[in-house]
């Protein structure tokens, strides 16, 4: 079997098409946006008109260089002997650059089909490729195609397993002859186990001085020698260094290329262009995005609109009070299975367990899907159509100043709906520490599921769950959160560093296909409902045997039954037992009773738990965190409204939720970073907190050890955000800024 | 010596020479940007970085301070 499976490498810079290419080859779910770097992991799967072929699909790279980690797998994939073919994927619309991967990957020695996509696009454009002149040239066989439309595919693929028949290819493109000499040269000094399909290749990646190559071919030191003296006359004879030559003889190559193969139509001003000179416009720019932005929000979160409708109508009826539909009456999920229950003679434990438990811990994640996937429906559509990359080019100024650049903005917008997907949209941001700093601060802020926590806290504070100005406030406060962390992180060890460079290609405006939208909106909307149906089911029941199981009268039992039906029964609960034990943790923030205490473990499970279990403790019959008498019991739980606030600040920036907690693991891929991410945002809303509490005590004269705790933390961070870069954050710089200078002498 | 941050909206130019070393001066070149290319600095973002370029046929965003490694005419 493993002989006649044929491997396929799929190749391409990033927005060229490539995962829709792959989604359309394999029918498997993948991502499409319009984020370079963005298929960082390998993804493999078989083709699904014929299993015997395995398509990898290699992350977008512009080029094979040794310096990106993208870059590197790539190489490293194409060069390990594995693939028998490689399908180098090209954006036709924008040939030039493009062909510049291309003449790489055919270095590579393995057989290449060339595929031309977007090829509707060229025709529209009125531009003419001759792909027999371009396929004369490549060496290799050239196939129009267009993924988003489905043409050309069946050929591509006739082509590719044509191409692996043959096992090798030759470069048939050849640099200047003076350039051809020296790799010549070079070619003769490579050790005799490269093999011959190889060793263009090698000679080239010695030739630009390439580390790692040279680390694997190891030539014998007089070689090595040997090479770098016909590197040093070469460059001399050229006045320029070796790696500039080749990326010059590349682009000359293309150039011959273009003038042969390609017939351009006069060029006039392109739709892209067209809505870019609005759009990213010097004074229009920010007006409207902070337009657009408003409208996604107001579309996804108003009263009247779907999302909500839809949120509103599986919380009041689905969930709630039954519902009507053509004219019969429905009774709600909890008081259908309510009515099972009774019928089949459950117990009250068995009950409580279905519906307090179960039923009321899903139905409340349940709730927001609708809300979420309306905000899903909207965002993915802005990533898609190129906005999103606009908007990072708009914000990249903003975010530089707390040392992220404006492709974090895109994870911190989708976390606005659930903190799970945003963690995901992290993987499109390619440099480490920036990645690693996004992951730890998107959860700052609010996500729909914080929305209910939002709203208890100001009806317990200012006695108006739904006052307009109220939620701005809070996602103002997590906007502050993340810039303040970011400033601070920065000028840590774990972070500093000169700023990552922000060369980002700005693809055309298209609009996305149904498809390929559909399947980023799932990915997205699933990651939630997965959460809803693994960890928060599983949690809920652990909360709900936590909260209805205790010691009452020396008994440990179901309180309910052993309590006889006394109405605040939880508070012999083991839930209660375990906020008694560590109470003491939050003294300092004001409130230490068992009740807010078990209910900020719940709100760190899911927040969807939080005004649920404020509201079963509280006994007061309400989880939408609405009512008064809500607002009033809970505000009972707490000595000042400074300590209110603390208790608010502290659940919304701790750690959102296990399934959060789960992608940051994912997401990281290290204990010790998941450490620090989760450590840091508990620890940072546990300060936040303690100031906000000790600073209104101090405002009524109160002062403690804890007002002094809270003030030197207060000057440190401080200090922390406004003291300048450390010098040795610069130390890597320094050299950089050297070498130029030498290498003018 | 001039570079391609100092290039007006509008206006075009060519590069002369990439400094700096290592990974942003090679990404910078494969992604088109060498000797003898030409360009156009097509808009500022709206606070004043980065700039958009036109080059090879295709929009690049870059920083000013990242421009600042590509001298031109």
């Amino acid at each position: 079997m493993a002989a006649s499976q044929l491997h396929v490498a799929l190749a391409g810079n990033p927005n060229c098409g490539k995962t829709t290419l792959f989604n359309l080859l394999t029918g498997q779910n993948g991502y499409v946006g319009n984020w370079p770097g963005v298929t960082v992991e390998k993804k493999e799967a078989r083709l699904s008109s014929d299993a015997s072929v395995i398509v990898t699909d290699l992350p977008g790279i512009y080029s094979l260089s040794p310096y990106s980690p993208e870059e590197v797998v790539s190489r490293d994939y194409l060069m390990s002997g594995e693939p028998d073919v490689v399908i180098q994927l090209l954006d036709a619309t924008n040939l030039e650059r493009n062909l510049y991967l291309a003449l790489q990957v055919v270095e590579c020695g393995l057989p290449v089909v060339v595929a031309l996509n977007m090829a509707d696009l060229v025709e529209k454009n009125g531009d003419k490729i001759d792909t027999d002149a371009l396929s004369k040239r490549l060496g290799a066989p050239v196939v129009m195609i267009s993924a988003l439309r489905n043409t050309g595919i069946d050929e591509l693929i006739a082509a590719a397993k044509r191409a692996a028949a043959a096992k090798h290819a030759v470069p048939e493109h050849k640099f200047d002859s003076a350039i051809e000499d020296v790799l010549d040269k070079i070619e003769k000094l490579l050790p005799a186990s490269v093999p011959a399909s190889k060793r263009r290749y090698y000679a080239v990646k010695l030739f630009e001085r390439d580390e790692a190559a040279t680390k694997l071919i190891n030539p014998t030191k007089e070689a090595a020698a040997a090479i770098e003296q016909i590197i040093a006359q070469c460059e001399a004879d050229c006045d320029d260094d070796a790696e500039s030559i080749i990326a010059g003889e590349r682009y000359a190559v293309i150039a011959h290329i273009m003038d042969a193969c390609v017939k351009k139509a006069p060029s006039k001003m392109s739709v892209s262009e067209k809505i870019d000179r609005v759009v990213t416009n010097r004074i229009l720019g920010l007006p409207i995005f902070v337009l657009i932005m408003w409208a996604v929000y107001s579309i996804a979160t108003s009263a009247d609109a779907f999302g909500t409708a839809g949120t509103d109508w599986v919380n009041d009826c689905l969930f709630g009070d039954g519902f009507e539909l053509f004219g019969m009456a429905f009774p709600s999920i909890p008081g259908a299975i309510e009515g099972m229950l009774a019928a089949a003679g459950a117990s009250e434990l068995v009950t409580s367990l279905v519906l307090d438990g179960i039923v009321a811990g899903v139905g409340a994640v349940l709730g927001f899907i609708p809300q979420m996937f309306v905000l899903f429906v909207l965002l993915s559509f802005l990533e898609d159509c190129g906005y999103l990359a606009r908007v990072a080019f708009v914000m990249d100024r903003v975010f530089r100043r707390f040392g992220l650049s404006g492709k974090s903005f895109i994870p911190m917008l989708v976390a606005t709906g659930c903190g799970v997907p945003g963690v995901l949209a992290t993987k499109t941001i390619e440099n480490e520490k920036d990645r690693r700093m996004t992951v730890m601060t998107t959860t700052f802020i609010p996500c729909g599921a914080k929305l209910p926590v939002i709203a208890l806290l100001m009806g317990a504070l200012v006695g108006d769950g739904e006052a307009g100005w109220i939620s701005p406030l809070f996602y103002f406060l997590g906007v502050i959160a993340v810039i303040v962390s970011g400033v601070m992180l920065k000028k840590t060890k774990l972070f500093a560093g000169r700023p990552t460079p922000f060369v980002m290609e700005l693809p055309a405006y298209h609009f996305p296909s149904l498809r390929s939208w559909w399947l980023h909106i799932w990915e997205r909307v699933s990651a939630y409902i997965k959460k809803a149906f693994t960890i928060i089911f599983a949690s809920t029941v652990v909360v709900w045997f936590l909260m209805n199981f205790g010691v009452y009268e020396g008994a440990f039992g179901f309180l309910p039954e052993i309590t006889g039906g006394l109405e605040e029964f939880t508070s012999y609960s083991i839930l209660a037992m375990i906020g008694t034990a560590i109470g003491w943790v939050f003294i300092p923030l004001g409130f230490s009773s068992w009740e807010t205490t078990a209910m900020s473990i719940s709100g760190l499970v899911a927040k969807e738990n939080l005004v649920g279990i404020a509201s079963t403790i509280l006994a007061v019959g309400d989880d939408t965190g609405l009512s008064p008498e809500l607002w009033q019991a809970f505000g009972g739980l707490f000595p000042t409204a400074g300590a209110i606030a603390a208790f608010g600040a502290f659940n919304l920036l701790c750690a959102p939720c296990f399934a959060a907690m789960g992608t940051i693991r994912a997401q990281m891929n290290s204990a010790k970073w998941t450490a620090i991410a989760i450590g840091y945002e508990c620890g940072f809303a546990w300060i936040v907190g303690l100031m906000i509490n000790q600073f209104y005590l101090l405002a009524q004269g109160v002062f403690s050890v804890w007002t002094v705790v809270a003030i030197v933390i207060a000057a440190l961070m401080l200090f922390q955000i406004f003291r300048p870069m450390p010098h040795w954050a610069w130390d890597d710089d320094r050299a950089e800024v050297k070498a130029p200078a030498g290498a003018a002498a | 010596m001039k570079t391609l941050g100092d290039v007006k909206v509008g206006d075009s130019s060519t590069i002369v020479k990439l400094h700096g070393t290592g990974a942003l001066r090679r990404h910078l070149m494969d992604l088109g940007l060498i000797k003898g290319t030409s360009f156009k600095v097509v808009k500022v973002a709206p606070l004043g970085d980065p700039v958009e370029i036109t080059v090879r046929g295709y929009e690049l965003s870059i920083r000013k301070e990242e421009a600042a490694i590509v001298e031109v005419e």
